[in-house]
């Protein structure tokens, strides 16, 4: 990675233009070509500096439901624990944290009514209780992340 | 909100925008209508919102971002929105939330994902948020994750019932 990379990272992380020619106006802010851009985007996505570039989609709004929910799961049933919930398709991401609350997974579910549901057949197959915590407001900033 | 055709781009792009020089006709061939109708039905969702940005997504691990707390943090309710948005302007924060609480398990109200490039610089960094917050800060943690049980995309929803005209 080197500096116009950073710059890249820096300024691209938002505002990319919706026109004919986007990469062609977006190159010209670092002095690049179209090409150049185009080159550099792939290579950054290709090595994994960057996990995505394109439109960031809000789930919500879209109609779906989305939650945060944690769980506090003893260490020895864990592993099978996890296996369980992981094994509902609506379960975006599950991250174990070291906390009492030792397990959070985001839900995502095709409609909102649809989280509380998921919540109860998870409390149903694994016997223990689920902390839902959907966000009740969003503080989002939006540009940010300097490298 | 979203018919058949915003649902179509949605899906082409989803994963991303092509990296060619004319993205949005090729996302409009995919989807089979004109470009101009592509980039229109874009600037629309970006104006309501459906479209949060269109840029961008570093991956903060890779970037040496290795230490990336959730930090929690019990403050007045009536003040959670005006601190929601202070904690979220910080440059460190990437997300800042006001979630319900759990009484007694769970007193905390506003979340922050706090990054750094380590454990250490993230505890200095959630001081920070704990000197902004004085005495409104009746409690916080920092729960790291240990271990990514999961990770997939988010699920598009169902499309809209189509109004069925006989």
């Amino acid at each position: 990675m080197d500096d116009i990379d950073r710059q890249i990272i820096n300024r691209l992380q938002g505002g990319f233009p919706v026109s004919e020619r986007p990469y062609r106006e977006a190159a010209a802010w670092f002095g690049l070509d179209e090409a150049e851009l185009i080159r550099r985007l792939r290579r950054l996505l290709d090595d994994g500096y960057l996990s995505r570039f394109g439109p960031m989609y809000h789930a919500e709004k879209l109609g779906g439901g989305l939650s945060l929910c944690a769980m506090a799961v003893p260490e020895e049933k864990f592993e099978q624990v996890a296996g369980q919930v992981n094994a509902f398709p609506e379960v975006a991401h599950n991250y174990a944290r070291d906390h009492q609350l030792n397990m959070w997974f985001v839900l995502a579910t095709e409609t909102p009514e649809r989280i509380d549901e998921v919540v109860e057949e998870i409390e149903r197959t694994t016997g223990y209780r689920v902390y839902n915590m959907p966000k009740q407001k969003e503080f989002y900033v939006g540009l940010r992340f300097q490298v | 909100m979203i018919d058949a055709i915003d649902r179509a781009i949605i899906e082409a792009t989803q994963a991303g925008l092509p990296l060619v020089a004319e993205p949005y006709a090729a996302v409009a061939k995919q989807v089979g209508v004109a470009p101009e109708e592509v980039t229109r039905r874009i600037e629309r969702m970006l104006e309501n919102g459906l479209i949060r940005r269109i840029g961008a997504v570093p991956n903060h691990y890779k970037l040496g971002f290795r230490g990336n707390g959730m930090s929690v943090w019990d403050v007045p309710d009536r003040k959670v929105e005006r601190y929601g948005r202070l904690v979220g302007e910080l440059e460190f924060v990437s997300h800042a939330y006001h979630r319900p609480r759990h009484l007694p398990l769970w007193p905390y109200n506003l979340f922050a994902m706090v990054h750094g490039r380590n454990r250490v610089e993230v505890m200095e960094k959630v001081e920070r948020i704990a000197e902004l917050l004085g005495e409104d800060d009746r409690g916080h943690e920092v729960l790291f994750s240990t271990r990514i049980l999961k990770k997939t995309g988010f699920r598009l929803p169902p499309l809209p019932p189509t109004t069925a005209k006989s």
